[in-house]
């Protein structure tokens, strides 16, 4: 390994290899990334849909989004472009639940893109948002989410990089083979796993 | 909804990993009080696009690594690769390359990253850009890149739109004087957010706001393409205030950077 002269390092004191994958440093900020503008959709034009081939198989208004059973988790985030935050408070719905409501005992299929307004999108294998693991959060910090991190809803996947965590989510479409997203068609990993530092294509 | 201006997207079979390569430092140019621009002999560098960025990978002597990414300053035409890098006051990395980084010191660098915040020539216009403080390097690319182009480049309305704190503060000053004072160069329009500014001042003397876009920028019929770069406050006001003025959604691409305290 060659050292870069002069070189220290203060970020060490923070950095827990338990919790902060590698390459990754810990901000108690909540930078914002985007690849556009804000969208700004009103709630009372907002719905989230569930969709299998070309038709919905579940659809929530926002008000019965809100009625749905909601879910807080406390978890760590790692954005590829390195920063980590550590003990995050989100609440939502887990994807389990929303399959549930719209009478789903099992995944029609094996993988998922998210859409979003704004035209953003996001592949991900379902076994990656089940058992808990995967959640459409409506809350941050106990506030609603702020537009700017992905109000009225995003996804919130936090064992994959953050852009997996859709912000904007509108619409999910079940695939029955892999098939690239947004960011995933520009260079970045298929599947985003920051423990095994996946950032991109080929990592 | 707008959709997203895609590219095609590239072939994924047989992707290599983008490796991971030891750059060194062949020059440093001192910027401003805070920024310094790094020019880096990089080995086998593949190629890159203007607003595409790199990976940087320091390494201390006990093995204790740390990463960053960068905005390629330098355009597709250069020989050798430029990152402009801002220091931030907390920060880990970019203190070594702002402040300690000299002529032969070497580091790892990995890319070009960021397939969608790019421009080329080919690509068309009209082209606004609009910037925050080093957030006007992977902008300063594609104007270095429009200026290398020759005619075709020339043919390319362009125009930017550049704040900064201070007269002091401007990065690349003088070599955007020339660009814009160049037969079919591109319009530069300065703001100063924080200092009052010199008496012969002939831009802006606030933050960038819809009536100053309004007044710079191409109108909304025009079509232009917009690359937004800067601080996140400052990126999400300038977005949505474009927008507000008509700018198609999937026209506005934009690159944040965070006050994280780690860069």
């Amino acid at each position: 390994m060659t050292t870069t002269r002069g070189f220290t390092g203060r970020g060490r004191a923070k950095a827990d290899e338990r919790r902060v994958p590698p390459g990754q440093y810990v901000t108690e900020d909540f930078p914002v990334l985007s690849a556009g503008p804000t969208p700004h959709t009103p709630l009372d034009r907002w719905t989230l849909t569930l969709q299998d081939g070309g038709s919905p198989v579940g659809k929530w208004t926002w008000e019965e989004f809100q009625a749905l059973p909601r879910t807080e988790l406390t978890v760590d985030i790692h954005c590829v472009t390195k920063w980590s935050k550590l003990g995050t408070v989100w609440e939502g719905v887990t994807i389990d639940d929303l399959l549930a409501a719209a009478g789903l005992e099992e995944p029609p299929a094996p993988y998922l893109m998210a859409h979003c307004d704004g035209g953003y999108t996001t592949n991900l294998p379902l076994e990656d948002l089940l058992g808990g693991k995967g959640l459409v959060a409506t809350r941050f910090d106990g506030e609603p989410l702020a537009p700017e991190h992905g109000g009225p809803a995003r996804l919130l996947v936090p064992h994959l990089y953050f852009w997996k965590s859709a912000k904007w989510v509108r619409r999910l479409r079940f695939m029955e083979h892999d098939e690239p997203g947004f960011w995933e068609s520009l260079g970045y990993h298929i599947y985003g796993d920051p423990w095994r530092e996946q950032r991109y294509d080929g990592d | 909804m707008t959709a997203i201006e895609t590219a095609p997207p590239p072939a994924r079979a047989g992707a290599r990993r983008l490796a991971w390569r030891q750059a060194e430092v062949v020059e440093r140019v001192a910027e401003t009080r805070r920024a310094t621009t790094l020019v880096l002999d990089v080995p086998d560098w593949p190629g890159h696009r203007a607003g595409q960025h790199v990976d940087i990978r320091l390494t201390a002597d006990d093995g204790y690594q740390a990463q960053r990414s960068y905005s390629i300053a330098s355009p597709p035409e250069a020989l050798r690769l430029a990152l402009t890098v801002e220091r931030l006051e907390r920060g880990e990395v970019s203190p070594w390359l702002v402040d300690e980084a000299r002529p032969g010191d070497r580091f790892e660098l990995r890319g070009p990253i960021g397939g969608y915040f790019a421009w080329s020539v080919a690509a068309g216009g009209p082209l606004l850009l609009v910037a925050g403080g080093s957030g006007v390097a992977p902008l300063m690319a594609m104007l270095r890149h429009r200026a290398a182009s020759g005619a075709a480049g020339r043919a390319v309305p362009a125009r930017l739109l550049l704040s900064s704190r201070s007269f002091a503060d401007i990065i690349y000053r003088e070599e955007l004087e020339r660009l814009g004072s160049a037969p079919g160069g591109p319009g530069i329009v300065h703001t100063l957010t924080r200092e009052r500014p010199p008496p012969s001042w002939r831009g802006h003397a606030r933050r960038i706001d819809a009536s100053m876009l309004a007044e710079v920028g191409f109108p909304p019929a025009a079509a232009p393409k917009v690359f937004v770069c800067g601080p996140t406050t400052m990126v999400e006001a300038v977005a949505e205030a474009l927008v507000g003025l008509g700018h198609e959604p999937g026209r506005v691409k934009t690159e944040r950077f965070g006050a994280t305290g780690g860069g």
